[in-house]
């Protein structure tokens, strides 16, 4: 059972701010994931949770207890790094038990915790095996159980799927989320990769320049995302963000001739959240594309791309800009044909270039 | 521009075969693509093509007549790595005039200034042309490293990897420029790379190695439908294939372990013992679905969520559009695609059912 809450949390090196003050409230239970590239205050966060770092200011709250200047190893948080870290002339029993032996527990406690874990990651049969000779994956599974035998009261996890290929990647996330759906202990998650974070969290805290960006489920930061950074960030390719002009119902777009007629649940956002000038920024998913001969925009193929189970057309509207839009894999396009498609009206969003901000429709009654 | 064979090529390494019979040519103009595991025997490939290592039998051919006698430089290839050797103290414009400036080659001043503008402005880079290569991003050094292999007009581009240094956005920026480039300039190329979301996308035709052999030849669409062995299955598509022991009979095919039994998929001309493989989007939910099970996990990724679904002792694989609503514990009833199921032996190699 934790909560964990970070007030107005700063740190500062110097006169550079590697986080700004933020707040923070991470339910008991919660998966949250800080998501963002190298150099956006993430890490940082998490250690500032940890403890390995002291806060430039603001508060640390664990279960409503002031941690801020308690020492690491008093608050009771389990930090996973990267998970290979195991003793290599121990077998793959003696690591898991290892924390709780240096905890002083009894023996059949160790027994019994070293059960349950083994159990719940299916190692039974890797146990005897030092780790040498034990598959990466299983290796991992066995750092895995030495991190949840000690039940902390949250998880602190850095980059932990970082080194491992592809493959592994995939299967280390579902284990890591299926664990934490039976456990349901407090993680904290750190990841520059959006697949991770969207498969993964409950909520996702997008992080740039120091600064909190979004917070919010997969769902709000992938629909509805705050800001440009967020709508780019998220999503493979991410979403299409197109410059234009906005007068009477219409966004004027450069080079091919596109005039988008916006969805009339926007135009009073529009009308009121640009400025002079009504230079703004529409932007929809690749899949908010529908492809129709009598579509009312128009790109020229630029590349298309075979993805698996769907493909990807990607579109030139002008010199500079290139949309992608998903199609079924069945059609297949030549190089600088016409396209004729049109945006699906409910996932039409609009941003202000100025400030980058997302504009709010308004709510229809 | 080149047709480029390989007839036959084995090399050997001090106790491990590297390269064991390949066969394969890549066609004039055609983006052909290794995709295969570390240690498959790509990159040794293409070495051999390069001249920088020697093959220990068969011949390779370039529009029909053996290069095997030539050396490196009179191949006439353009070599790209996951690397970028660029010169650190030249100005881009330098680094991209560099293999023009070759004295063998008799380019003169203004052929030189015209080509490489012409390359800058098709990679994007033309504002950096003064700029020093020390200065660059990764993805900016990469292009470069693109540029100065473009420049000239090689006979054939060996790109090893070009693209896994960058960070995810970077990757599939220059994948869709590279392909647009190579399908623009007509180039004979040869891309290595362990991603299969790379050879996917930018492949006309895919080679799939391992360990030194080739295991399947063809077009992404071939490799990704038509999958000759249970390796080509799981090394691509993502997420990754569900892939089952299953057991027929009287033509019904039942998955080992758990509720689904498939009749009429064509189960009477299989063996009694085989693997089902079943890409995740061909298990679909449907309210009306013959299949129980229940969600055990649920992964959003944005375009598409991927439900692993219980059924009874196995899990399945089910990628659905969207970010779905489901729960975890929330029974499920599915249909699978029967048209899209494959079967392999229980050595591995695809059953023509």
């Amino acid at each position: 059972m934790s909560t964990i809450e970070l007030r107005q949390v700063e740190k500062k090196f110097g006169d550079l701010h590697a986080v700004k003050p933020l707040d923070l409230t991470i339910q008991d239970g919660e998966f949250i994931v800080l998501l963002g590239p190298s150099g956006c205050g993430k890490t940082t966060t998490l250690r500032m949770i940890s403890g390995l770092e002291t806060v430039s200011g603001g508060t640390i709250w664990l279960n409503g207890r002031n941690v801020t200047w308690l020492h690491p190893s008093a608050r009771d948080i389990a930090f996973v790094f990267q998970f290979y870290a195991l003793y290599p002339h121990l077998t793959a029993r003696q690591n898991i038990a290892f924390p709780l032996q240096a905890q002083g527990e009894a023996r059949e406690t160790i027994e019994k915790r070293v059960d349950e874990v083994v159990k719940l990651l299916r190692i039974e049969h890797v146990l005897k095996a030092h780790p040498g000779q034990l598959s990466g994956g299983d290796q991992q599974r066995v750092a895995l159980a030495r991190a949840l035998v000690r039940r902390p009261a949250a998880f602190l996890m850095d980059e932990p799927l970082g080194a491992l290929d592809a493959d592994f990647r995939e299967s280390m996330r579902s284990e890591i989320k299926r664990l934490h759906v039976l456990q349901h202990a407090t993680t904290v998650y750190v990841t520059h990769d959006q697949i991770e974070a969207m498969a993964m969290g409950d909520r996702i805290v997008v992080m740039s320049a120091a600064e909190i960006q979004q917070i919010g489920s997969p769902s709000e930061v992938y629909n509805d995302p705050s800001n440009l950074f967020v709508a780019r960030f998220i999503g493979s390719p991410g979403m299409n963000l197109v410059k234009g002009k906005y007068a009477d119902g219409i966004v004027k777009m450069s080079g091919l001739d596109n005039n988008y007629a916006v969805p009339q649940a926007w135009k009073g956002a529009l009308k009121k959240g640009l400025a002079d000038g009504g230079e703004v920024i529409v932007g929809f998913r690749p899949e908010a594309a529908q492809i129709n001969d009598r579509g009312n925009l128009v790109g020229k193929v630029y590349a298309s791309e075979m993805q698996g189970s769907s493909a990807v057309l990607h579109l030139t509207i002008n010199e500079n800009e290139i949309i992608h839009i998903r199609t079924d894999r069945l059609i297949p396009f030549p190089l600088d044909t016409l396209v004729h498609f049109d945006i699906n009206p409910q996932m039409a969003r609009f941003f202000n270039p100025k400030t980058e901000a997302a504009l709010k429709p308004e709510v229809t009654q | 521009m080149s047709h480029v064979e390989l007839d036959h090529i084995s090399k050997q390494f001090p106790g491990v075969t590297a390269l064991d019979d390949i066969t394969f040519d890549v066609k004039d103009s055609e983006f052909f693509v290794l995709l295969g595991p570390t240690g498959a025997g790509k990159t040794t490939t293409l070495r051999v093509i390069a001249g920088l290592e020697h093959q220990d039998a068969g011949k390779i051919l370039f529009d029909g007549e053996t290069i095997d006698d030539l050396t490196p430089s009179d191949r006439d290839v353009a070599l790209v790595f996951q690397q970028y050797s660029l010169y650190p103290t030249m100005s881009v414009f330098d680094n991209l005039a560099f293999p023009l400036r070759s004295p063998l080659r008799h380019t003169s001043k203004e052929e030189i200034k015209r080509k490489v503008e012409e390359t800058a402005e098709k990679l994007r880079i033309t504002h950096l042309l003064k700029r020093k290569t020390a200065n660059l991003s990764g993805g900016e050094m990469q292009r470069v490293s693109i540029g100065r292999a473009i420049v000239r007009s090689p006979r054939v581009f060996l790109m090893d990897e070009p693209l896994s240094n960058l960070d995810a956005k970077l990757r599939e920026a220059l994948r869709i420029e590279l392909q647009h480039l190579q399908k623009t300039q007509g180039s004979t190329t040869l891309f290595v790379t362990h991603d299969q979301i790379e050879a996917l996308t930018m492949a006309d035709r895919i080679a799939v190695l391992n360990e030194g052999r080739i295991i399947q030849v063809g077009t992404p669409e071939d490799i990704y439908d038509r999958p000759a062995s249970t390796f080509v299955a799981q090394l691509v598509g993502s997420p990754r294939i569900n892939l089952y022991p299953a057991r027929q009979e009287n033509g019904t095919v039942s998955i080992k372990d758990s509720d689904v039994h498939l009749i009429d998929a064509g189960g009477s001309k299989l063996p009694a013992d085989f693997l089902v493989g079943i890409r995740p989007e061909s298990v679909k939910p449907d309210p009306k679905g013959k299949f129980d099970g229940q969600v055990v996990l649920s992964e959003p990724l944005g375009v598409e969520t991927i439900l692993h679904i219980q059924s009874g002792k196995s899990t399945l694989l089910s990628l659905v559009p969207g970010i779905a609503s489901y729960h975890i514990g929330d029974g499920v009833k599915f249909n699978i695609a029967l048209e899209h199921i494959h079967y392999f032996g229980m050595n591995g190699n695809r059953l023509q059912a």
